[in-house]
């Protein structure tokens, strides 16, 4: 079902503190990683709107990736938390209706961690590849 | 609520050939050029520099723009200059966006020529429609509490303290161990002038103890920091060291009567201490302290015996730990490094062979002040040795354990041997080592000298293993010399490890307190790694010192100065700008349900009359309520759900 000339585009929702500070390490760093994913910078991972990642899956986006402070790290002490609850939720309900919770991932990315940033989209783009596009963008899963 | 129709100009950066080596940025304004509400797309080789900035000005001018969007590096460096370009001509900075081609683009997709120009053309089409979003910020000012906390009384901190208190603002230097002065209080002498550490040290540290400006509180230690920039509040708490530090007269009286020895820490064990003591002859404060650990027990039915000797009354059993809160304006923290621990390299006999030292063990050994009144003898006989051999980069470039140089071990190894060769002709010197780094100021002279004038041997190559000799009491290293491309195999009576210099035990910990970073070797994070070296990225905090990875003295003290110097420019200043992202509710959708409340990690939101209500000053900005809000009644200025959704409608929309 995947064809060779088929890119997933990944969104990455970055928190400023930890993990888009560590994507801007990876770039200093010159670790190159595949280039499927557009970032937005938002204050915290806590910041996410589960209305964000269901706008951007009903947009046909083939993944969402969410990259937060590890547990403990968070600048805003439990924003992190928070995420992690509502992203086991929302895999839930993501289930329910006919979309794979894989296309939904989360990760901790510290500032440091230049190199779990370019892992992460490599690991992320291969798992994507493998799922194939969104099922929304051929009409819905039915 | 801004109503005039955007009129955006976006100003793409070549970087010299940081982007444009990789992005074709001619298809790149091009582009930009036809994105919606776009008045002038242009680009230039450094948009960061004067003539950068002044093209933005100009075109804002002839083009009546009121958004501008910049494709350069990474906000972080540069989101603040271009907000000074906006507001330079009249324009609220706030109407900016920045494109991070840079780092999250040419320089990781570097061999993908045609994959990050359409990345690019994403990020730049997502900056756009946000900015399209933007609504006028003002900056709030908040007052600075005139004062520092300095955490951690090493050289580092006692600089920091000195420096900020000369320039006569009050300083509250917090020490964990009964007296300051840290691993430099240690050290017989300094490289590369031989230096005797405690005479450049010492003064230092009375200094400290007698200045109007600084209020020291030794074993005590930072248990909470809250606040913000200008504002902290910080609970410190003061441990009790069972002997008052006012009326103690350091008579030494105690010291006689206490019955158990437990070894010294500052001789490296080396020594032996009581359980009652002064951690060393020139501590700061110069007053007692009781090792509760080691103590049969503060009452006379156990022993009691300190207490009897005392004849200035200084002794108190009942003493409690003391809980201090503090209004702070800046930190400082410089709480410095742990040594490698030797042990964990197990093949270099460390615990197994007495002779088998540590770097600092043989410092201490070198100490008039120290356990053998700086003779040179083989623990296992307390004779004197013929020959010691030094080994290189114990604990560090190592994968095993640290892959960092720890910085300081190789010149340690050169003074130090240069010291033993001073003393004894007689005794040979032989250093393994993987290269000699020899980078700071008079180094190379110090390490040409050494090796020339005092007829150090150096072999190149890593032991791999050090065993008891079976012939005599000696020891046998064993490895290679790579110059040679031979094994190597010497008998020698004591060998030094150089261990090197590793994160404080405690320092995840010191982090979380702190609301700081770690980098991946285990140091704080500064904000970036040239250019803002002693800052943090949580405003107001700054550190300094081996706290921040692998330091010499002067480093230390160079660090320490400039870390004083940025948090004396924020107290003298007296307001300090703070981001204007808090969260603001839409009276008219919120329900007053209450969820913002319980999602606040601050306190900061309440329903009052079903309304929700955000306190300004406790608000941060991390729109964790926005996220939580069932009817999008609160979100974060900056990071509004218009501004983001437009982001991805930018992203996604034309791709259905």
């Amino acid at each position: 079902m995947t064809n060779k000339s088929w890119e997933p585009k990944i969104v990455c929702f970055a928190c400023r503190w930890c993990s888009y500070a560590g994507a801007d390490m990876a770039g200093t760093s010159r670790i190159q990683y595949p280039p499927n994913a557009r970032v937005i910078r938002v204050n915290c991972s806590g910041r996410v709107d589960p209305n964000f990642i269901l706008r951007a899956l009903k947009l046909n986006a083939d993944g969402v990736l969410i990259a937060g402070c590890h547990f403990g790290d968070c600048h805003y002490v439990s924003g992190n938390y928070q995420t992690s609850r509502r992203v086991a939720l929302l895999k839930e309900y993501l289930k329910e209706i006919g979309i794979e919770p894989e296309r939904l991932r989360l990760e901790w990315i510290s500032a440091a961690e230049g190199q779990k940033f370019a892992e992460t989209m490599k690991a992320f783009v291969n798992e994507i590849k493998l799922l194939g596009p969104n099922p929304l963008a051929n009409g819905g899963p039915e | 609520m801004s109503t005039e129709q955007p009129k955006i100009g976006v100003f793409i950066c070549h970087c010299g050939s940081n982007i444009a080596g990789v992005i074709d940025i001619p298809t790149l304004v091009e582009y930009a050029a036809t994105l919606p509400n776009v008045v002038v797309a242009e680009d230039y080789r450094y948009m960061c520099s004067d003539p950068g900035q002044d093209l933005i000005r100009e075109r804002a001018r002839e083009k009546d723009l009121n958004r501008v969007v910049v494709a350069a590096c990474s906000p972080t460096l540069h989101e603040p200059t271009f907000r000074r370009v906006l507001g330079s001509i009249g324009l609220n900075p706030f109407f900016f966006d920045m494109s991070n081609i840079r780092e999250h683009c040419s320089w990781v997709h570097t061999h993908e020529e045609e994959a990050a120009l359409e990345k690019a053309k994403d990020l730049v089409k997502m900056a756009v429609a946000r900015a399209a979003e933007l609504e006028p910020l003002q900056e709030k000012e908040v007052d600075v509490k005139a004062n520092v906390l300095v955490v951690g009384a090493g050289i580092s901190g006692i600089q920091a303290a000195l420096d900020i208190a000369d320039a006569g603002f009050k300083v509250y230097l917090v020490e964990k161990e009964p007296s300051i002065g840290g691993h430099m209080a240690q050290l017989d002498k300094t490289f590369p002038t031989l230096d005797c550490s405690s005479c450049i040290l010492t003064p230092k540290m009375s200094l400290i103890g007698q200045h109007p400006n600084i209020e020291l509180l030794t074993y005590s230690e930072v248990r909470e920091v809250e606040g913000y920039v200008g504002n902290f509040k910080v609970k410190v708490e003061r441990k009790p060291r069972y002997v008052i530090e006012e009326k103690c007269t350091a008579c030494d009286d105690c010291v006689e009567v206490c019955p158990v020895n437990v070894p010294d820490e500052f001789n490296a064990g080396l020594g032996w201490r009581k359980a009652i003591y002064i951690p060393f002859a020139q501590a700061v404060p110069n007053a007692h302290v009781i090792d509760t650990e080691h103590c049969l027990g503060m009452t006379p039915i156990a022993c009691g015996k300190c207490k009897d000797a005392c004849e200035a009354e200084a002794i108190d059993y009942e003493m409690k730990p003391e809980i201090l809160e503090l209004d702070i304006g800046a930190i400082i923290v410089a709480t410095g490094f742990k040594l490698f621990n030797a042990l964990r390299q197990l093949e270099y006999g460390y615990g197994k062979y007495p002779d088998v030292m540590t770097n600092l063990e043989m410092e201490r050994m070198l100490s008039a002040a120290g356990p053998t009144e700086g003779k040179i003898l083989r623990p296992s006989t307390m004779k004197k040795p013929k020959h010691i051999a030094y080994i290189q980069c114990v604990g560090s470039r190592n994968e095993r354990y640290n892959s960092y140089c720890s910085r300081v071990c190789c010149m340690a190894a050169l003074k130090q041997a240069r010291q033993i060769r001073e003393k004894y002709p007689d005794i040979k010197v032989t250093i393994f080592y993987i290269d000699m780094r020899a980078f700071g100021k008079g180094y190379e002279e110090f390490y040409e000298t050494t090796a020339r004038e005092y007829g150090v041997n150096f072999v190149r190559g890593r032991i791999s293993e050090i065993r008891g000799s079976f012939e005599s009491d000696r020891i046998v290293v064993r490895g290679e010399d790579t110059f040679l491309a031979q094994p190597v195999e010497t008998e020698v009576d004591i060998v030094v490890l150089s261990c090197g210099i590793e994160a404080a035990k405690d320092q995840g910990e010191l982090a979380r307190i702190f609301g700081i970073q770690l980098s991946a070797d285990g140091f704080f994070l500064e904000a970036h790694p040239k250019l803002r070296p002693v800052e943090t990225n949580t405003d107001g905090i700054f550190i300094a010192g081996a706290a921040q990875g692998p330091k010499d003295i002067p480093d230390s003290v160079a660090q320490a100065k400039g870390a004083a110097a940025s948090a004396l420019s924020m107290v003298a200043a007296g307001r300090v700008k703070v981001q204007p992202y808090t969260a603001v509710v839409n009276e008219d959708l919120c329900a007053g349900c209450g969820i913002c409340e319980a999602s606040c990690p601050y306190g900061a939101v309440k329903v009052v009359d079903n309304i929700a209500q955000v306190t300004e000053a406790q608000c941060k900005g991390c729109g964790t309520c926005a996220a939580a809000c069932p009817n999008e009644a609160i979100a974060p200025q900056h990071f509004t759900m218009d501004q983001i959704i437009a982001q991805l409608d930018a992203l996604f929309k034309e791709a259905e």
